[in-house]
């Protein structure tokens, strides 16, 4: 890695920084939002942006967040690359037709890019409750013409979501709030960007491959070392895009493990390991030596009581469970 | 109203509202013929709205259509043979087959944005390219329409409200004709004019009568000019009638014979038509010129478009997303210096400070305090003579609406 910045920052301000320099290299980037402006944003992801780009480049909106989605549409039909924040990444459905049915068949139908950037935080373990705690992830999975991000380190934040903002597609980008003030790191100081679509292997290993993206990479990761000590050296592959998925790096290291153990937030019916499962099955049927597994929350809305909420996230433990019973194929 | 208008205005409005049937009345014959893929939807009878308010945009202006706004199409510049393609999924529609009616949109020349079938999504997607348009230095108006029916939609409410809290240059065509589907307006909602839902927003609204072409246009025209010099969106509630059912399987049995027989003597182009012949802007032979031009036009453009291939298979997987560098070629089109919007020049102080805020603006004249503590006290100690609190500069103005004609709707036709 090139020159650093001499300090390590968070998840959330390797965002807020993504953004700031995207504004700053291109007038054409505009933020719109809940409370985005003068308050900075509820989780202050924008902060200082309001300031520095002034009321025509920072908008905040009234609470509708269908109208933040069609405008972002409008203005990048025009040229604009705008940034829409979702307050909490739960309230993405309010403006689902939108984003489905406008923002995503505009290319297909006629041929009309839509460069812009769905944005918001996401994911449960701070005892958000039902409605502050969703990963929706998978609802535009489902959608052709969308891509989707979920990153799980500040590097990959910041490099993804300005390469979300050059794109010429529309991208959603899920921030884990569980990381915004968590993690640290030190990033380049000079510009760089992450490719879109790209897995990263995060830890190396023979015995058995590890899919995961976000924050339960890092729980994947967790479960990884305690493994290491029982003499099971795990392959932990971060997915960080969901759409379009990196075949390539998964098929790569489960046909050198044999093995695959998919972790998600999610949860279980329906989620991206499920996906992953198929497409082992159809692509690499003949090198697996044991049945695709899957640590997921379980198949419920996001409990509040901390001790309903543990018990519905997966945790290193449960994923070492997992894991170990997967290594005795 | 009509006298202001030019005489080629007027005669542009009827040929536009002429060229709208013909095209309509072609897809009928195609789609008897089963050539039309899918459905066909009719803007019969309502042809003045469409013609009459696109006529009142600049080309460099933006409009997207509705299902029944084939004539707004027409006069911005789109060929007849592409509607005709549409309909019948040709591979050389402007969707090349992936999408019908008038689901298509030119974002490079024409300005024209593609509907979906969700109604009232282009509400807030239009006041996005409205504030777009603003934010480049373009001086652009963005214009689309809605039903009486996608008047209920959440989306409408949030377009239009935040079009108004960013007084988007931005003109809205509420074209009530009076039947969504089959459920009447008086089921549908509880206002006899549907133009008052603009005063929720704080916007200016007007009421035409929809098969008055001149008036339609002379009120668009006006509403244009207004939203262009920044007064903020606009709405425009034309009163009209769907003469057919919703599309052709329909045959709209529901629908009151008085209330058909009624709109059926207020045919829009019938009427312009006979201005016109009085006004002696328009005489037989001059007609007879207008039909043979269309008639002329329309036999080249539906054999052009019947002569078209449908879609290859192969083109069902492509084109999901924007691939490449050269895919993207809506470079935006700066008319203002860019330094305007970036630092130095763009930073500001990061707090509120509301321009009027606690004048009660919005509140139909009346100078109520938004929230307490917000009105001064020398306008609380006048609170016994409501007449003297009235800020006569912005209310009368604002909440002007043109002279409503004598209303065409009559309950009586209607039961």
């Amino acid at each position: 890695m090139a020159a650093t910045n001499g300090s390590k920052v968070t998840f959330l301000e390797a965002i807020r920084q993504a953004m700031f320099e995207e504004m700053e290299r291109d007038p054409a980037v505009v933020v719109l939002g809940e409370d985005v402006g003068v308050y900075g944003g509820a989780f202050k992801t924008s902060e200082g942006l309001l300031k520095r780009f002034g009321w025509e480049r920072v908008i905040d909106t009234p609470i509708s967040e269908s109208a933040i989605i069609g405008a972002a549409c409008g203005m990048s039909y025009l040229g604009l690359r705008p940034i829409c924040e979702m307050q909490f990444i739960d309230f993405i459905v309010c403006a689902f037709n939108q984003i489905t049915n406008f923002v995503a068949k505009g290319h297909y139908l006629w041929d009309a890019p839509a460069p812009m950037v769905i944005r918001g935080p996401s994911g449960g373990g701070v005892h958000g409750g039902p409605f502050h705690s969703a990963n929706p992830e998978m609802y535009f999975v489902h959608t052709p013409g969308l891509k989707v991000i979920y990153p799980s380190t500040p590097y990959d934040a910041k490099g993804l979501l300005k390469s979300a903002v050059r794109d010429n597609n529309p991208v959603l980008f899920f921030e884990h709030k569980f990381l915004y003030r968590r993690i640290k790191e030190e990033l380049p100081a000079e510009d760089y960007t992450v490719p879109i679509g790209k897995a990263a292997v995060r830890r190396e290993g023979r015995h058995l491959t590890i899919l995961s993206y976000a924050a339960m990479m890092h729980t994947s990761l967790e479960a990884a070392e305690a493994l290491a000590k029982d003499g099971i050296e795990a392959e932990v592959i971060d997915l960080r895009t969901l759409l379009p998925l990196d075949e390539e790096t998964i098929l790569q290291s489960v046909k050198k493990t044999n093995k695959c153990l998919v972790v998600h937030e999610d949860t279980r019916t329906g989620g991206i390991a499920g996906e992953i499962a198929a497409i082992l099955c159809e692509k690499a049927f003949d090198d697996l030596d044991g049945p695709v597994l899957r640590v997921t929350s379980l198949d419920t809305p996001v409990p509040y009581a901390p001790t309903l909420e543990e018990a519905f996230l997966p945790n290193a433990k449960k994923v070492f469970t997992a894991a170990k019973e997967l290594a005795r194929y | 109203m009509k006298k202001e208008l030019t005489r080629q205005q007027h005669l542009d409005l009827y040929y536009y509202m002429r060229l709208n049937r013909a095209v309509e009345d072609t897809m009928v014959k195609l789609f008897r013929q089963n050539k039309i893929v899918g459905g066909l939807y009719s803007s019969l009878g309502q042809e003045a709205i469409s013609v009459g308010t696109a006529y009142a945009l600049e080309k460099k202006d933006w409009l997207a259509p509705m299902i029944r706004n084939i004539g707004a199409l027409l006069v911005k510049g789109v060929p007849p043979r592409d509607i005709f393609m549409q309909h019948m999924a040709k591979y050389d529609s402007p969707t090349k087959g992936k999408d019908g009616t008038s689901h298509f949109g030119d974002l490079e020349n024409l300005h024209i944005v593609s509907p979906i079938s969700m109604l009232g999504d282009l509400i807030p997607v239009m006041a996005g390219v409205a504030i777009a348009g603003r934010y480049l230095g373009q001086k652009i108006v963005a214009m689309t329409w809605i039903g009486d029916g996608g008047s209920s939609t959440g989306v409408f409410h949030e377009g239009l409200n935040f079009a108004a809290t960013q007084k988007a240059p931005f003109v809205l065509i509420l074209e009530n004709n009076q039947w969504a589907y089959s459920t009447p307006v008086r089921r549908q909602v509880p206002l006899e004019n549907l133009a008052d839902r603009a005063k929720a927003y704080g916007i200016s609204s007007y009421i035409v009568d929809g098969n008055d072409v001149a008036e339609v246009y002379s009120t668009a025209r006006e509403a244009v000019a207004r939203a262009r010099a920044g007064e903020g969106p606009i709405l425009i509630e034309a009163k009209t009638f769907r003469r057919l059912g919703h599309a052709q399987h329909d045959p709209a049995e529901y629908v009151p014979k008085e209330m058909r027989a009624y709109w059926e003597a207020r045919d829009p182009i019938e009427r312009h038509e006979k201005f016109l012949m009085s006004e002696k802007l328009l005489d037989a032979k001059g007609k007879a010129e207008i039909e043979k031009k269309i008639e002329t036009l329309l036999a080249a453009e539906r054999e052009f478009a019947e002569s078209s291939p449908m879609p290859p298979p192969e083109l069902a997987e492509q084109g999901v997303y924007c691939t490449g560098d050269d895919c993207h070629k809506i470079a935006p089109r700066w008319e203002r210096p860019k330094s305007e919007v970036m630092p130095p020049k763009s930073s500001v102080a990061a707090v509120w400070s509301v321009e009027g805020f606690g004048q009660g603006k919005a509140s139909d004249g009346a100078n109520a305090p938004i929230h307490f503590g917000d009105t001064p006290e020398e306008k609380l100690a006048d609170e016994s003579k409501p007449a003297s609190r009235a800020t006569p500069k912005t209310s009368a103005k604002k909440l002007a609406k043109a002279p409503s004609p004598k209303p065409p709707v009559r309950r009586k036709a209607r039961r």
